[in-house]
């Protein structure tokens, strides 16, 4: 080790990306925007009314229930086949009219493949069953959620962190040996005594010098705009940060030690974040999928960072719970630091 | 995180020798060429050489091999008594390479850039020093883009003199500078050799050649065709002087006509100029202005000096060291 050399091959990175702020923005400034983004489009998920199309001419009964109901949003057409096209491109959610003779009950039309449609469908229900009889709600005491840590933003916003983590070390790190490798300044730097490793590890440090503000700036819009609990502690969700950063900024380098051009690293990219965005559990739970691929699905680094990250925030969980995600995380991270130096085309 | 090329290795004790750098035989393959085809090479501590030749040439590929850069498809190189299997960074530790082409990043100041190049190495100069050396002091804190070419040139060189190198090797470090900024960095090599330094630079230059170099390697399609110190070269020639001129309107020689002269040894045309090397030159100029009466010549910018390298070149290779 050369403590020296890393300290001005990192320097040297952190400036060359400080000077460039075409980069900062996209490496940094765009990351946090789009999570910021997220975040808010997904913050307040209330209950949306169902929209009910109903064909006219209707009986004043069937308007006012429906009318009267707040969970729904009254749609009239002249037609059932005007109605329907409305339903067919989903602008309603059912479509409702009279039935033929006097005591035949409303017909409704939905398309059940759609959790909207219903929904509409048992609030249509409850619309017409308390018109009739007032007063005959289910016998039930309901309590609708509103405590923090229970919404989606809350499940949410630790994967936002976890993909920021990823996409912004990757990224960053990919683009900048590639970027490098353009410039034939790595063939200058491999006629010194520079140690290969302390070249590489120059990039996961540079990563580093940013983490934190990136991660103050982030944290703190979750938890004082989005109201995001922070139940665990800092230090263990900074050490996860931290750990998950040196791992994605590793794969960076890993991904990016073979390809000649920035399109051959941004292929490279895509077809390793991509899984991880969708299977990872950044916007939904990996529960969804089948049991039997948990265990694998576990392994990936992104998964590792988001279960991890969520143990701490949401559920107040202690480092030492999280051995097992802190193992998987580790292991990723040396693994490819290892091959990266390994495999890295030099020249 | 140690690697096992990590490992500080005590310098081992380099044979005695007077050869700083040593290469036999060497050959460097590419897909379609064979850009050094075996290459026996020798400097001297203390010397300067100088490789010469057109492009393509294959000085690039041989000067990279010898700095590690590159692997010899075939062939022995010892640097400093050591070989690049066994003393990898030690060797390292103690040259000074200038590339052809290499860039540095465009937003480093220039003090910035010595002090990385700087951090690499063990034992080494102060970066003022070096500054002063290259006469970069003013421009220290300048962005590398906002350089010259001959001031990114001496910083590169600069970079190259960090480790107070026992060897530098340069590889056109002048090529697309203007001859003041030649000059000025004739003088930093001039004053590294000055101060015992061993030289090996690449050049299409011949002035930079005669000036800079005790002894000269001509390459052709990765052959040395030709070696020797300049003078001896030069006499290899056995040409007394070169006469050149042009045939302004009306008639002209042809080349055969030219070379049934006495005292011409070889005619050859650069240009719109006719240039022959003659042994007796007072006798050939003679006979010219004899033609130029009898046979109503005129004759235009006739010129005489003694041969260059790049006349040895030429009548070598039938080539100009440069393609313009
Ligand atoms: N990486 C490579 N792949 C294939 N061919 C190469 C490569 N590098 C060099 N060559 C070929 O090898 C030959 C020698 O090239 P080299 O760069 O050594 O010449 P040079 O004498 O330095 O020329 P110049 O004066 O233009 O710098 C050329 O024909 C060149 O095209
Ligand atoms: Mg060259």
């Amino acid at each position: 080790m050369n403590l020296p050399e890393i300290k001005e091959l990192t320097r040297v990175r952190v400036l060359g990306l400080l000077r460039e702020p075409e980069a900062v923005f996209w490496v940094f400034a765009f990351p946090i925007i789009l999570a910021a983004v997220l975040g808010f489009a997904f913050r307040s998920a209330g209950v949306k009314p169902s929209t009910i199309g109903l064909i006219e001419p209707a009986s004043q009964m069937l308007t006012q229930a429906l009318e009267s109901d707040e969970q729904i949003d009254l749609e009239t057409y002249p037609s059932w086949d005007e109605g329907f096209k409305q339903l067919r491109k989903g602008a309603v959610d059912g479509l409702i009219m009279e039935g033929g003779e006097a005591d035949d009950p409303p017909r409704l039309a939905y398309d059940e493949a759609r959790a909207e449609a219903t929904t509409a469908r048992l609030r249509v229900q409850r619309a017409l069953t308390l018109a009739k009889s007032p007063g005959t709600d289910a016998p039930i005491d309901l309590e609708p959620v509103t405590e923090t840590g229970s919404r989606y933003i809350d499940f949410l916003f630790p994967g936002l962190i976890g993909m920021n983590l990823m996409g912004t070390g990757m990224w960053g790190v990919g683009f900048a040996i590639a970027d490098i490798r353009r410039k034939k300044f790595l063939r200058r730097l491999l006629v010194t005594p520079m140690r290969k490793s302390s070249f590489l590890l120059s990039f996961i440090n540079s990563r580093l010098v940013f983490l934190f503000l990136e991660l103050i700036l982030l944290t703190s819009f979750g938890v004082w705009v989005l109201g995001i609990p922070f139940r665990g502690g800092l230090i263990a969700y900074l050490l996860i940060c931290l750990l998950g950063a040196m791992l994605f900024s590793g794969l960076g380098i890993l991904v990016a030690s073979r390809a000649r051009t920035i399109e051959g690293v941004s292929g490279i990219m895509n077809l390793v974040m991509m899984p991880m965005w969708l299977a990872s559990g950044v916007f939904f739970s990996y529960e969804r999928f089948p049991d039997w691929l948990h265990p694998i699905l576990q392994l990936l680094p992104l998964t590792a960072v988001n279960d991890a990250l969520r143990a701490v925030m949401l559920d107040g969980e202690s480092l030492a719970t999280q051995i097992p995600e802190l193992i998987v995380m580790g292991v990723w991270a040396i693994l490819c630091f290892v091959v990266a130096l390994k495999i890295f085309r030099w020249e | 995180m140690t690697t096992a090329q990590a490992t500080p290795q005590a310098p081992s004790p380099a044979p005695a020798t007077d050869l700083a750098v040593s290469a036999r035989g060497l050959v460097k393959r590419y897909a379609d060429t064979v850009a050094v085809d075996g290459i026996d090479l020798d400097v001297r501590r203390a010397t300067c050489v100088g490789v010469l030749g057109p492009n393509g040439a294959g000085k690039t590929t041989t000067i990279e091999m010898l700095e590690g850069l590159k692997n010899p498809d075939a062939g022995e190189i010892t640097v400093l008594g050591r070989t690049w299997n066994g003393d990898r960074r030690d060797i390292q530790e103690r040259i000074g390479v200038q590339l052809q082409e290499a860039e540095f990043q465009d937003k480093l100041k220039v003090f910035e850039v010595l002090r990385l190049f700087r951090s690499f190495f063990q034992n080494g100069a102060d970066i003022d020093q070096i500054m002063e050396t290259i006469g970069l002091t003013e421009k220290r804190g300048a962005y590398v883009k906002d350089l010259s070419g001959g001031q990114r040139q001496r910083l590169s060189v600069g970079c190259a003199l960090l480790n107070n190198p026992e060897i530098l090797f340069l590889d056109e470090p002048t090529t697309g500078l203007d001859p003041q900024a030649r000059r000025r960095l004739w003088e930093v090599v001039e004053d590294f050799k000055a101060k015992g330094g061993t030289i090996l630079l690449t050049t299409h230059y011949m002035e930079e050649a005669e000036r800079l170099a005790d002894e000269i390697f001509i390459l052709d399609r990765g052959k040395v065709i030709a070696q020797g110190s300049p003078e001896s070269l030069k006499a290899t020639l056995g040409a007394e002087s070169v006469v050149q001129f042009t045939f302004g309107d009306g008639n002209a020689l042809s080349e055969q006509d030219l070379s049934a002269f006495e005292g011409v040894q070889s005619v050859r045309r650069e240009g719109a100029s006719m240039v022959l090397t003659v042994v007796r030159t007072q006798e050939v100029i003679a006979q010219l202005f004899d033609a130029a009466r009898t046979q109503n010549l005129l004759l235009d910018d006739l010129r005489t000096h003694r041969p260059t390298l790049e006349d040895v070149f030429v009548s070598m290779t039938g080539k100009t060291l440069r393609d313009e």
